[in-house]
C-alpha cells in the first residue's frame, strides 16, 4: 500500500470507530424505546430508522451534504460548514449505519423483555443500575451484533461518503473511494490490494458475529 | 398488630381490578380465585409493578402509594421480596451471585437474615456454585425465592411459585414456604388457584372473582363458610384443624390429636408428642347423629357439635354448619334431614369418616 492508502485506512478506522462510538450512546436508548414502547408513533420510527437499508446513499448523502452546508440549516444557524469534513463524515455514517446498529439491539431487549428487569427491581437494583448489571450481560450478543456490524457497515460505505466528504486525502478520504480513484487512472494493482482486504475483513467480521451468536457464552461470574 | 391497607381501581381493556383491602400484617394470606380473577395483577399493584391511577396503599405506617399525593415508591425502593411464577434467575451469574445479587444492594444493618440461614432452610448448599442453566424448575425457584429473602424483606409477595412444577417438585417446595414463614416471621401474600396449597399453607385467604373482592377472612371461616364454598371447587372441605398430638397407639397404627378437649384419630404419625398438625376434613366424609346411640358404632372419630345454619346446596343435598369448637361442615342428603328433622342449635354427633393430613392431600 502506498502513504495514501494508509492514510485513507487511518481516516477509515476512525470513521468507524467513531460512528460506532455516537452510535452506541444515541442507539442504545432509542434501541430501548423502541423494544418496550406501545406509542402509535413507534412503527415511523422504525420506518425511519431502516430507510438507509433501502435508500440509495446518493439521497441520502444529497440531503445530508444539503443540510450541513453553508445553506442548510446548521449552516445558517452557526455559520459552521461541516460538509466536505471528517465530522460531517461521521454525521452521515451514523445515519447511514443507524440499523445496522438499532436493529440488533432492539431484537435483543426485546428477547430479553421486562421479566429480568423486574425482578432486578424487586431486588433492590435502581432503574440504571439494573439495566447495566442484568439487561446489559443478557443483550451481551445484541450488542456485540452491533458493534460489528456497525463499524463494518461504517468501512464499506462509498456513496454517502463521496457525496458528503467528497474525498480528500487525510481528511475524508476513505478505503472505498480510494479504489475507486485507483480505478479511474487504471491502478488495479492498488485497487485490487484494498479490495482484497475489504472483502476479507468483511467476510472475516461477519464470520465471526456468526459463530459468536451461535456459542458463546455470556457468563459474568 | 400492623396491617396492610389497599385500594386499586385499574381499568384494563378487557378486565378491571377493584379492591379495598385491609389485612394483618402477619402469617401467610393466600389470594384466591379462578385464572382471570386479578390475583396477579393485585399483587403487582401492591408491589408497585402496576400502577392503579387512583391507589393507594401502607403497609404498617409505611404509605407506598397514594395517589392523591401523587406519591407512588418504586419497587425497588419498597422493602418487598418477590417471587414471579416462573423464576426469573439471571442467567449470566451462578447460584451464589444470584443469591446475593439484591442482598448485596442493602445496607448492612439491614441484613437481619443471613446466607447461611437462607441456604438452610432451602436445602441449597450443594448448588451455589452451579450455573443456573444446570438447575432443575424446582431447584431454580428454591434459589429465587432465597434470593428475594436475602434482602430481609419486610413484605414477601409470592405469584404462584409452584404452578410451572410438577405435584412431587410442590411437595419439596411447600415445607419450605411454611418453614420460612415460621423462622423468619416475614408475612407472606400468596397468589394460588390450588385448593391444596391453600390448605397447607393458608392463615388467611382473600376471595377473589373477576378482579373483585369476594370475601376474605381466616382460613377455616371461609372455607367453611356457608357462602363462599362455592367458590373452591369440586373439593368440598368441611373443616380444616390445627391439632396437637396427643398420644400415640403403634399397636392400631393410630395417632390421637387434641382439638379443643376432643379427640380424633388418624394413622399413624412420626410427629412428637405435643406438636401441632393440621388435618382437613371433607365435608362429604361428615354424616350426623341425633343423641348418642347405644349401639356401638366402628366410626372412631365421634365429636360433639351445635347446628349453626343448614343451607341447600343442590336439589339433593344440604351443607350443615356445625361448631365443634371451631366450624365444621357437613354435606348431607335432603331426605336424611327431613327424617332427623334437624334444626338450628340443635345437638347432634359428627361422625367422621376420614381425615387427611396435609401430605396426603393431592387435587
Amino acid at each position: 500500500m502506498t502513504e495514501m492508502d494508509l492514510s485513507a485506512l487511518w481516516v477509515t478506522l476512525r470513521l468507524a470507530a467513531m460512528t460506532v462510538v455516537v452510535l452506541m450512546i444515541v442507539g442504545t436508548p432509542l434501541a430501548w424505546w423502541l423494544a418496550h414502547t406501545r406509542s402509535r408513533f413507534r412503527p415511523i420510527v422504525e420506518a425511519l430508522v431502516a430507510l438507509p437499508i433501502v435508500l440509495p446513499p446518493t439521497v441520502l448523502g444529497f440531503y445530508i451534504l444539503v443540510a450541513l452546508g453553508p445553506y442548510g440549516p446548521l449552516g445558517r444557524l452557526t455559520n459552521i460548514t461541516l460538509a466536505f469534513t471528517f465530522t460531517g463524515l461521521v454525521i452521515a455514517s451514523v445515519f447511514y449505519s443507524m440499523p445496522f446498529v438499532i436493529q440488533p439491539l432492539q431484537g435483543a431487549f426485546e428477547a430479553a423483555g421486562k421479566a429480568p428487569l423486574e425482578a432486578a427491581w424487586s431486588l433492590r437494583a435502581s432503574k440504571c443500575d439494573a439495566f447495566l448489571t442484568v439487561i446489559s450481560p443478557i443483550a451481551l450478543r445484541g450488542y456485540l451484533s452491533a458493534v460489528v456490524l456497525g463499524f463494518a457497515h461504517t468501512m464499506g460505505e462509498f456513496g454517502v461518503v463521496l457525496m458528503v466528504g467528497g474525498s480528500i486525502p487525510g481528511q475524508t478520504r476513505v478505503l472505498s473511494t480510494t479504489i475507486f480513484e485507483h480505478v479511474e487512472v487504471m491502478e488495479y494493482a492498488q485497487a485490487h490490494a484494498i479490495s482484497a482486504f475489504l472483502l476479507t475483513f468483511s467476510f472475516l467480521v461477519l464470520l465471526g458475529v456468526y459463530v459468536a451468536n451461535r456459542r458463546f457464552p455470556i457468563h459474568v461470574s | 398488630m400492623s396491617r396492610l391497607v389497599a385500594r386499586f381501581d385499574v381499568r384494563y381493556p378487557s378486565f378491571h381490578l377493584s379492591v379495598d383491602l385491609d389485612l394483618p400484617a402477619s402469617g401467610i394470606t393466600v389470594l384466591f380465585g379462578p385464572s382471570g380473577s386479578g390475583k396477579t395483577t393485585l399483587l403487582r399493584c401492591l408491589a408497585g409493578l402496576e400502577r392503579a391511577s387512583d391507589g393507594f396503599m401502607q403497609f404498617g405506617n409505611d404509605v407506598w402509594q397514594d395517589e392523591a399525593q401523587g406519591v407512588c415508591l418504586p419497587l425497588y425502593t419498597r422493602p418487598i421480596g418477590y417471587v414471579f411464577q416462573e423464576p426469573r434467575l439471571f442467567p449470566h451469574y451462578n447460584v451464589r451471585s444470584n443469591l446475593l445479587y439484591g442482598y448485596k444492594r442493602i445496607p448492612s444493618e439491614e441484613r437481619h437474615i443471613s446466607i447461611e440461614q437462607v441456604v438452610n432452610i432451602l436445602g441449597i448448599e450443594h448448588l451455589l456454585e452451579r450455573r443456573i442453566h444446570k438447575l432443575s424448575g424446582g431447584e431454580q425457584q428454591r434459589v429465587a425465592i432465597g434470593r428475594a429473602l436475602l434482602t430481609s424483606p419486610k413484605l414477601l409477595l409470592l405469584d404462584e411459585p409452584l404452578t410451572s412444577l410438577d405435584i412431587q417438585r410442590k411437595q419439596e417446595i411447600l415445607p419450605f414456604i411454611h418453614r420460612l414463614h415460621e423462622e423468619l416471621h416475614i408475612p407472606v401474600i400468596y397468589v394460588s388457584h390450588a385448593i391444596s396449597e391453600i390448605l397447607q399453607l393458608a392463615d388467611r385467604v382473600v376471595l377473589l372473582k373477576q378482579g373483585k373482592l369476594v370475601g376474605a377472612g381466616a382460613l377455616n371461616e371461609v372455607l367453611t363458610s356457608l357462602e363462599f364454598r362455592g367458590n373452591f371447587g369440586s373439593l368440598r372441605v368441611g373443616a380444616v384443624l390445627d391439632a396437637n398430638v396427643a398420644s400415640h397407639e403403634p399397636q392400631y397404627g393410630l395417632t390421637q390429636l387434641e382439638f379443643k378437649g376432643q379427640f380424633l384419630f388418624v394413622p399413624l404419625q412420626s410427629v412428637a408428642i405435643g406438636q401441632p398438625v393440621r388435618v382437613h376434613i371433607l365435608s362429604s366424609d361428615v354424616s350426623l347423629v341425633v343423641g348418642r346411640t347405644n349401639s356401638p358404632t366402628s366410626v372412631l372419630n365421634i365429636l360433639e357439635a351445635t347446628i349453626i345454619e343448614i343451607r341447600e346446596k343442590d336439589q339433593s343435598s344440604v351443607d350443615v354448619l356445625l361448631d365443634i369448637g371451631a366450624p365444621l361442615v357437613a354435606s348431607i342428603t335432603r331426605k336424611s334431614l327431613a327424617n332427623l328433622g334437624l334444626k338450628s342449635d340443635q345437638r347432634v354427633f359428627a361422625h367422621i369418616k376420614a381425615v387427611a393430613l396435609n401430605e396426603e392431600l393431592t387435587e
